[in-house]
């Protein structure tokens, strides 16, 4: 993996920038040192890793603007940072960049009842939101499973998902409005507590956006009431084609599930031995299905599910009789990525979204991909929206080992295209699938997403190095090129 | 007579789009022409007509997805949906007869991409999203002749930027659509409405408000002041004699049965309460959704209002305060969110008074959908944005369309 070329002259300047940063963040908010730079060398995609030029800890907005105004005016990049649990290595730090963390801004600002929003700062954990909430009923929809440590701006900045999205929508359908800062520390608000923003989408465009268009300094999200009633069905099949065909009768029948979750047989038993859910280990796949809303809807619904599943030749039926049963069914899923990190030394975490209808179809050339390749793979898959979480186990301490898992992963991804689909459902672009961006746009279509990061930060300051295998200058993107010539940047670096 | 170019492939499109490039031609962009009254009006000599680009190109109901050409008329995406007993759930209005549009059974209803390039949605907006939250890919040609696509055909999906969000409510203005993948959900089995009687305006916001927070899950939240109301077609709005709050509930018949009884019963002390069934339920949230509620007098500006819910009533106080005499009508959505305001027509339309009431209570945006192609040449139809804002939406206009020759305009001074 290339990361642009650092600038040697930032590096050489790094003093002197540490102490213009002091002046703007003060006390302990800027960092130099080597043991404090170590501990943000890596988010969660950890097999990369690269110590900060600096980090900078405001904690205002009035501190975040006047850190990027300094590094805009001094050409200093910038890479953002929430919480770290990135699985894509949108927060990797540069050798040239001031790695900007959020970390500071932990408080929760607004929780308004009537209008079913809470306003918080970026800092704030996803779950903290629903915690501050869920004693007078509420809760905070999206549910990535890092929630208990990922930030809502970092949520914002990747469109996180989670289990729920099938029914209550991505972070992007949850969001209210916006406080952000541009590179040259112009300080935004977009939305609040009415629905939409109105004008261009700006809201819409930032989420999702990796941290390469601005900071977001406040979030305003909208709360749920909490359903009445949540059961899950736990559902064993024979066969991966019998659970997918099972998720699509569900769907065709009319039926939103609040969560349907698909496991593998080596998903199922990682999970099992690490949690015990007492889930059922002579099945080939399990499916989870949750059922929430009033007490009436989700009897008469369950009923539906069971009968479609009897249909589709379902071998073992469970259907949760409490809370703690719900839990405990959950349970397994919810730790499956740590479980298969107990029966391999390492595994590597996919994310492409397929049609459902490919499912047994990617599934079995997986299969196929992992005896050519000699690893192992587990998937978990949010089968209601198609998104795939294949893990793949390998050994980094064997020589070639990761290479082997990136190729692997590659393929998967390149698969998911290939039917249908799309390289990332809710963990980015980030470093990790940057140089696959040509699998599903052309030159053009990146140009056009490169040009609106323009409009945003035209001196490409923000994040460098994430979402776009090439990198243009903002002064050659603005030209208009002619129709039918060739293309005319033959001396644009690619990395 | 301007000059009209009906394209029916994108590759079509593309071409035009070349040639307009290399002659700095400006672009007025047409569908069926149902919505070209809202906005600002474009006035270039020549016309980009879209509604030649018509077909579903792909709809498997199991996978919820359904792409179709940007010229596809509603009426073909309709009968698509309803044959699969699914549908667009921001319950896209028809806002023919508001803008003085015909609007029988035979006239054309509008396209999806004109639905999507004006983002509309209807009282569904408060539980299931605007149709932007429905947009999951577009392509389309961009004001540098290039086709452009982005995000895809499915749910989740986060590769790139999401620029289909920008194209939902840009009026046309970056890219000439010619193809949309949307999110489509399936139909609920039944509605019911329970409408509470007689309540104050704020004690309606309150009401809306414990509908909303109830675990009964509202898919619909609106207040007709006694006047609004005495227009309903449903007789039993009509004939009541009093303002009415509409919440309606959505589902399998038993669970709207059970929650419907339960809302009746929370919401008792607030004023007598009644309950709609079937026909009358969706002909309510119908005349609620198209604005069929404000339609005399046809001179009347009509102004949108998107506020926080509870600041509705209060909104609408104000106004009544710093404009005596202008308000001739109003009625609210969203849980008092969304107020739709008829005013007495004059020549600035009361932009001050209306931007100013809302700006006092919480901010949102105000729209002036109806008013004399005069008055919305000179009154920002759009809520003005802070200068850096306004810089930076330039700026995405601009890496669109430099030489700004998309609905120039139709947005505002220079989009």
């Amino acid at each position: 993996m290339r990361m642009p070329e650092p600038d040697a002259k930032t590096i050489a300047r790094r003093a002197r920038i540490a102490r213009d940063l002091r002046r703007i963040v003060p006390g302990d908010g800027v960092i130099v040192d080597e043991d404090g730079l170590r501990a943000y060398e890596c988010d969660g995609l950890s097999a990369y890793r690269q110590p900060p030029l600096i980090v900078a800890l405001p904690s205002t907005t009035e501190q975040v603007s006047r850190v990027l105004r300094y590094c805009h005016e001094n050409a200093v990049k910038i890479v953002p940072r929430g919480a770290g649990t990135s699985l894509s290595g949108g927060a990797l730090p540069l050798a040239d960049a001031v790695t900007l963390g959020l970390g500071k801004f932990n408080r929760i600002l607004d929780i308004d009842l009537a209008n079913r929003c809470v306003v918080a700062q970026p800092g704030v954990t996803n779950l903290a939101i629903t915690q501050a909430v869920q004693a007078e009923g509420f809760y905070y929809a999206p549910d990535p499973s890092s929630q208990i440590a990922c930030s809502i701006g970092g949520n914002v900045a990747e469109n996180a998902g989670g289990v729920h999205c099938l029914k209550y929508g991505l972070t992007t359908n949850n969001l209210l409005g916006l406080e952000m800062v541009l590179m040259t520390g112009e300080v935004l608000r977009l939305g609040g507590k009415h629905l939409d923003a109105g004008d261009y989408d700006l809201m819409g465009v930032i989420t999702g956006s990796e941290g390469l268009l601005g900071v977001i300094t406040e979030v305003t999200v909208r709360i749920l009431r909490a359903p009445e009633t949540a059961r899950v069905v736990l559902m064993g099949f024979p066969d991966n084609e019998s659970a997918a065909a099972t998720v699509a009768a569900i769907i065709a029948a009319g039926i939103i599930p609040a969560g349907l979750e698909m496991m593998d047989r080596p998903a199922i038993h990682a999970a099992e031995d690490f949690v015990h859910a007492d889930y059922p280990l002579d099945v080939e796949a399990l499916l989870i299905c949750e059922l929430d809303g009033p007490e009436a809807e989700v009897t008469h619904r369950i009923e539906q599910v069971e009968s479609l599943a009897r249909h589709h030749g379902v071998k073992t039926l469970r259907v949760s009789a409490s809370d703690a049963e719900r839990a405990l069914f959950w349970a397994g899923r919810k730790a499956a990525f740590p479980a298969v990190g107990r029966i391999s030394p390492d595994y590597y975490c996919m994310d492409g979204t397929i049609p459902r209808h490919a499912l047994p179809t990617v599934l079995s050339r997986m299969a196929a991909m992992a005896s050519h390749y000699g690893l192992r793979v587990a998937n978990v898959f949010h089968a209601g929206d198609g998104n795939l979480h294949p893990l793949i186990l390998f050994d980094a301490n064997t020589p070639g080992e990761l290479e082997r898992a990136e190729q692997f992963g590659a393929d998967i991804l390149k698969l998911c295209v290939e039917v249908g689909g799309v390289l990332t459902g809710e963990h980015g672009v980030g470093v990790e699938k940057r140089d696959l961006m040509g699998e599903m746009f052309s030159e053009i279509d990146l140009m056009q997403q490169q040009r609106l990061k323009c409009a945003f930060d035209p001196g490409q300051l923000l994040n460098p190095g994430k979402v776009f295998p090439t990198l243009h200058r903002c002064a050659e993107l603005g030209q208009m090129r002619m129709s039918g010539g060739s293309m005319p940047f033959p001396e644009i670096p690619r990395f | 007579m301007p000059q009209t170019y009906r394209p029916d492939t994108a590759a079509q499109v593309a071409e035009l789009m070349a040639w307009a490039v290399a002659e700095a031609t400006p672009l007025s962009l047409r569908g069926q022409d149902t919505k070209a009254a809202l906005g600002r009006a474009t006035n270039t000599s020549h016309v980009l007509d879209l509604s030649a680009l018509t077909g579903i190109i792909d709809y498997a109901p199991n996978e919820l997805v359904l792409t179709a050409q940007a010229g596809t008329s509603l009426t073909d995406v309709q009968a698509a949906l309803d044959e699969a007993g699914q549908m667009l759930a921001f319950e896209p209005p028809d806002w023919r007869a508001l803008l003085g549009r015909p609007n029988g059974p035979n006239d054309p209803p509008g396209t999806l991409g004109g639905l999507i390039a004006c983002n509309l949605a209807g009282p569904r907006r408060l539980s299931a999203g605007a149709a932007r939250d429905h947009l999951l890919g577009v392509h389309g040609v961009t004001g540098r002749a290039e086709a452009v696509k982005s995000g895809g055909r499915v749910v989740k999906n986060v590769t790139g930027f999401d620029l289909s969000k920008l194209m939902a409510g840009s009026f046309g203005t970056l890219m000439a659509l010619t193809e949309l993948s949307l999110r489509v959900v399936p139909r609920p089995e039944t509605a019911r409405t329970v409408l509470v009687l007689g309540t104050g305006e704020h004690a309606a916001m309150e009401v809306m408000s414990h509908g909303l927070r109830s675990p009964h899950e509202v898919s619909g939240a609106a207040f007709l002041p006694e006047l609004v109301a005495a227009d309903s077609e449903v007789a039993a709005v009509r004939e009541c004699g009093r303002a009415v709050v509409a919440l309606r509930i959505e589902g399998p018949e038993p669970s709207v049965a059970w929650r419907s009884e339960a809302l009746r019963n929370e919401l008792s002390g607030w004023g007598p309460t009644e309950s709609l069934d079937g026909a009358d339920s969706a002909a309510l949230w119908t005349e609620v959704r198209d604005v069929r509620l404000l339609m005399t007098p046809p001179e009347a500006q009509i102004w949108r209002l998107s506020v926080a819910p509870m600041a509705g009533a209060a909104v609408v106080r104000t106004l009544e305060d710093h404009a005596p005499g202008a308000l001739l009508g109003w009625y609210y959505d969203w849980g008092g969110g969304l107020v739709w305001l008829a005013l007495a027509p004059t020549d600035h339309a009361h932009a001050a008074a209306v931007r100013q009431a809302i700006a006092l209570h919480g901010g949102g945006h105000a729209t002036l959908v109806r008013a004399d192609p005069a008055v919305r040449a000179h009154v920002a139809v759009f809520q003005p944005q802070p200068s850096a804002l306004a810089a930076l939406s330039r700026r995405v206009k601009e890496s669109f369309d430099p030489k700004g020759l998309l609905n120039p305009g139709r947005m505002g001074e220079g989009r």
